[in-house]
């Protein structure tokens, strides 16, 4: 989120998009109602009626999969009828930046297509660059390169017939949802989005995001209160987990893993250090090499020096254009590439995409490491529905862990609050908390490493910085504070005198010469020698909610990123009522300065009080080279612009827009097990996974819980009344649904929730599971829903289209 | 008014639970007048039995990424048995309140189908056993430095120095905690995996 879950009191509008908070994010909805209280609107916009729907002043419904026409329209309607924020879009976005020439968009394709690699060639999407290097621009929006113009040509063709045609949402209820949402396009008003995986797991997932990013920018919603683009994260320390990157393509704090071709640290730090030549640009990634070199020395500590690089060879490189994520990584495992296998507290037997074919997968391992609190399908495949013991071979450790309350340390929240845990109680019998699991592993590694002379490559695990332990126990605070990091010698930064081993107050002061260290630069403030922030309870008495006294957030305790763009060029909130920061020319003894939140950077405003400009500022949108927001996101995969494609399985054989039906650079993999069936009568209705309040994820930790089974203790599909009477089916039945993928059996919920779709013409029926249950336990609760769900994937993230895929229903 | 109950990382502040504390069952008796039938004086008691007697501790709940905070209640004795788990009152975001599933936190801790002990399941088997950890930890190194000395490729065809292993993967997880999660992708970064993953791509 780039706000957080208090500022939802502050908005006039949130539109709510294939989410369901009501249910899944149930406290959250506080904060949505703490809005409505106050005059804000609420729009829900899902393919079924929620509970969510329920509090809603307006819903309306559209197929799975629709989401950038449904909000493409939106764009258009913003543009056609004014209601972007002019000054806010000419100044802190791109939208004047000019295009070179070679960008262009024809017939589903942007320019830069290889049809044999399915990949664009991103260069043809560049900005004009004057003779100084600084792209071109011009702020009254008019030439007819400029991303403004770009725009509005791009996103004509939605409009309301061709739109209601493929989303099934009828035109009067677009036109009602635009209204109300593009009304915080006014100063001083602001809308919002939540919303989750109904909109990244598509193969357009991330454009789906970019499109309402688009429409935040274009209302001038980004940076205020009660405004953002904020992401319902669904783990409790999802955030965290991302932010500390257990993820192939990043390292801590976002940074990049380097590829097999950056064979130097200087190489490496060139490649991922952006420059600008505009001298009112922050350009903070310009800072990367700070991060990247106190991140090396938290990972080999003394062993890393400048003369070694730092260590940066003993980390593995990634082979160049090769990707490893999640569904790469099945698809390896089921063509047999891995021995070994860990599961840290997750069960991909149930919660991955085309859930059979992991199960088989994980019969090719010669041993797996399962860490849960419970049994749970993956630990025990190997007695699963269709195996046979005594063919598989996979040797399985299934280790016993703490549950949260039994171990000390800190979650990330989904807005970017940092928040301790204290233990209350000791683990039951033989359970450890993961730190103690990681930490003597690590050590018993080590000790193998270093036992004999000549071993294969020990160096990267024996010089290893391991020290997280006292008297034998893991202990987090010693993580913690090496995650905000450390000064490794006497010096010297900004006029202040530090000594070896002060905590590092915060990341300006982190330093490229392995002066010192951080494990994760986001997290530096977090920890300091002030104490453990993370543990602040200091509740906000008056204010818009920011609550900056409780607990801590990332980056330096910020609690809505992009405030700078909250100010007018004076420095004056756009929003009197709610102001996030304001320039104080009293401050600081006369010299001026910012109140409220912590500033996205402590320069000055755009201009002086004599509106003559500023050289000491900075434009607000500091994270990217040039400054200014990304209206036009030349560093897609996928295009610079959101362009709608059906789902790899959908329910029409024609797109309206153009002739690509599916994205053209979608996911898709070949073994026997990855089966695609669109339009086929065998698999004819859209299929939707979610989630209901009682149990979470995969259901491995609640559905071992009396009560909690108790209230949902079976699977379910909902389906209309009129797919119902269809099909023969009746409320209570037991039926089968089935994809080209696997089948599993539930019980039908007909109800007016759904309702068919008119789509170019025809009835679209869409029916939806959730994904909680396993065979392992309860027995007769049903299975995975996700062994129906498809292995495709988003060209960006790789995330799988599990929200929309073809099914077929009968009864069983 | 004896508060033996102890609450870490409480701020220096009377809190609105501690005002409930010290002003003890009148002020609980108020917020349920009114309703007709009178419940007070048995309510009242259980929840004076449970703030005078039991240690608090606070936390977050594990589920969502709402981040609701919630006060764990132990025996007297310190790190005993969980007695129950309820909203913070003082947290600003939840205010006290929970889901379906934060409020049965306690049933989550309190469970006797939770895992107890190290398994193992070995090969062609159709059981598990119990193993002790040293066994376990200690086998599952010797795995790790087989199929790690067994796959690793110093450099890839190109003859570039790549120092990975191909042969091991690793997922998980979002449910751990922050110095947790690093620790994970630092020893498995140490191994040379490159198949690292968790629940954030799904």
């Amino acid at each position: 989120m780039t706000n957080h879950w208090i500022d939802i009191r502050n908005s006039d509008c949130i539109l709510i998009m294939g989410s369901n908070p009501a249910e899944n994010h149930p406290v959250s909805f506080k904060w949505v109602t703490e809005a409505m209280k106050r005059g804000g609107k609420l729009l829900s916009v899902d393919p079924r009626f929620t509970r969510t729907s329920s509090k809603a002043d307006f819903y309306t419904a559209l197929r799975s999969g629709t989401d950038i026409a449904f909000l493409g329209g939106m764009i258009k309607y913003i543009l056609d009828n004014h209601k972007y924020f002019k000054e806010y879009v000419a100044e802190y976005t791109n939208a004047a930046f000019l295009v070179t020439d070679s960008y262009d968009f024809k017939d589903g394709l942007f320019s830069g297509y290889d049809p044999d690699k399915k990949e664009y060639d991103k260069s043809q999407w560049a900005f004009s660059k004057d003779a100084n290097g600084v792209s071109k621009r011009d702020r009254t929006l008019q030439d007819p390169r400029c991303v403004f113009q770009l725009i509005k040509k791009h996103y004509s063709r939605y409009d309301l017939e061709t739109v209601s045609s493929i989303t099934g949402t009828p035109r009067e209820d677009l036109q009602k949802v635009y209204k109300m949402y593009s009304a915080t396009g006014r100063q001083g008003k602001a809308g919002t989005i939540m919303y989750a995986m109904g909109w990244t797991q598509h193969t357009v997932g991330v454009q789906n995001i970019r499109t309402m990013a688009i429409i935040q920018l274009l209302l001038g919603n980004m940076g205020v209160a009660g405004g953002g683009v904020n992401a319902l994260r669904g783990e409790s320390n999802v955030q965290g987990s991302t932010d500390h990157c257990i993820l192939y393509h990043i390292w801590p704090g976002y940074l990049k893993t380097p590829n097999a071709s950056l064979q130097t640290l200087a190489a490496y730090n060139e490649k991922f250090t952006p420059k600008t030549n505009d001298p009112l640009s922050a350009n903070w990634w310009g800072n990367y090499p700070k991060y990247s070199v106190s991140l090396l020395k938290s990972f080999f500590g003394s062993k890393a020096t400048k003369a070694n690089d730092f260590g940066y060879d003993w980390l593995p490189k990634l082979e160049d254009g090769k990707t490893y994520s999640w569904l790469d990584l099945f698809d390896a495992m089921y063509r047999g590439q891995f021995t070994g296998f860990f599961s840290w507290g997750q069960n991909p037997a149930a919660s991955g995409a085309n859930a059979n074919k992991t199960r088989v997968g994980l019969a090719k391992l010669d041993w797996m490491v399962n860490v849960n609190i419970f049994d749970n399908e993956t630990g025990s495949f190997w007695k699963g529905p269709g195996m046979d013991p005594k063919k598989i071979r996979t040797e399985v450790f299934m280790l016993p862990c703490a549950t949260s309350v039994e171990k000390e340390g800190s979650i990330t929240n989904s807005g970017r609050w940092m928040q301790w845990r204290y233990k209350a109680a000791n683990p039951p019998a033989q359970a450890w908390p993961d730190g103690q699991i990681l930490m003597k592993l690590g050590e018993e590694l080590q000790y193998l490493y270093k036992e004999k002379e000549k071993e294969v490559y020990p160096d990267p695990i024996v010089n290893l910085k391991w020290d997280y332990a006292t008297h034998g126990e893991f202990d987090s605070h010693k993580m913690a504070k090496e995650i905000n990091g450390y000064f490794l010698r006497d010096i010297s930064v900004k006029g202040k005198h530090f000594k070896k081993g002060d905590l590092v107050p915060s990341f300006a002061y982190l330093q490229a010469d392995g002066s010192t260290s951080s494990a994760n630069w986001l997290y530096c403030n977090s920890y300091t020698n002030k104490g453990n922030m993370a543990a602040r309870r200091k509740k906000e008495k008056s204010g818009i909610g920011l609550n900056l006294g409780w607990a801590w957030c990332w980056p330096v305790n910020r609690r809505i990123i992009y405030n700078r763009a909250s100010v007018d060029k004076y420095g004056k909130p756009w929003d009197k009522e709610h102001p996030v920061i304001a320039w104080d020319p009293n401050a600081k003894g006369g010299k001026g300065g910012w109140v409220g939140d912590v500033p996205d950077g402590g320069w000055p405003p755009m201009l002086n009080a004599d509106g003559t400009p500023n050289p000491k500022t900075k434009y607000p949108f500091i994270m990217k080279p040039e400054g200014h927001a990304h209206v036009f996101g030349p560093g897609r995969a996928d295009g610079p612009f959101s362009e709608h494609y059906e789902p790899i399985e959908c329910p029409v054989n024609k797109n309206p827009f153009s002739n690509q039906l599916v994205s053209p650079v979608a996911v898709i993999y070949s073994t026997n097990m990855d089966i695609y069936k669109s339009c086929d009568p065998k698999y004819p209705f859209v299929g939707s996974t979610y989630r209901v309040c009682e149990h979470w994820q995969t259901g491995v930790m609640t559905r071992w819980q009396p009560w909690l089974l108790e209230a949902e203790p079976q699977l379910f599909v909902e389906m209309s009344k009129e797919l119902g009477k269809l099909k023969g089916i009746n409320n209570g039945d037991k039926v089968v649904v089935e994809s080209a993928r696997g089948k599993v059996e539930a019980v039908a919920v007909v109800t007016i929730r759904l309702r068919p779709f008119q789509v170019q013409g025809s009835t679209v029926h869409q029916v939806g599971l959730p994904y909680h249950y396993g065979w392992v336990y309860p027995k007769d609760g049903g299975d995975s829903a996700n062994l129906l769900t498809p292995s495709a994937g988003d060209p960006n993230t790789r995330i799988p289209e599990t929200k929309a895929f073809m099914v077929n229903v009968k009864k069983g | 008014m004896g508060l033996s109950s102890e609450k870490k990382g409480g701020g220096m502040n009377v809190t609105r639970r501690d005002f409930f504390k010290i002003t003890g069952t009148s002020a609980a008796g108020a917020a349920i007048l009114g309703l007709g039938l009178n419940l007070k004086p048995i309510k009242s008691h259980a929840q004076t039995l449970k703030l005078r007697f039991a240690k608090e501790t606070t936390s977050i709940c594990c589920y969502c990424a709402v981040g609701c905070g919630v006060i764990c209640s132990t025996g007297e004795s310190g790190a005993g048995k969980i007695i129950n788990i309820e909203g913070d009152p003082d947290h600003p975001v939840n205010e006290g309140s929970l889901c379906a599933k934060g409020a049965a936190l306690s049933q989550l801790v309190n469970n006797d189908r939770r895992l107890t002990t190290p398994l193992y399941r070995a090969p062609y088997s159709d059981k598990w056993q119990k193993v002790s950890w040293d066994w376990a930890l200690s086998t599952i190194a010797k795995r790790v430095k087989k199929s790690r000395d067994a796959s690793f490729e110093h450099k890839n065809a190109k003859g570039q120095v790549v120092n990975r292993t191909n042969g091991i993967a690793s997922v998980g997880s979002a449910a751990l905690d922050n110095e947790e999660c690093w620790m994970i992708q630092a020893l498995m970064r140490s191994l040379g995996l490159v198949y690292i993953e968790h629940q954030a791509r799904i």
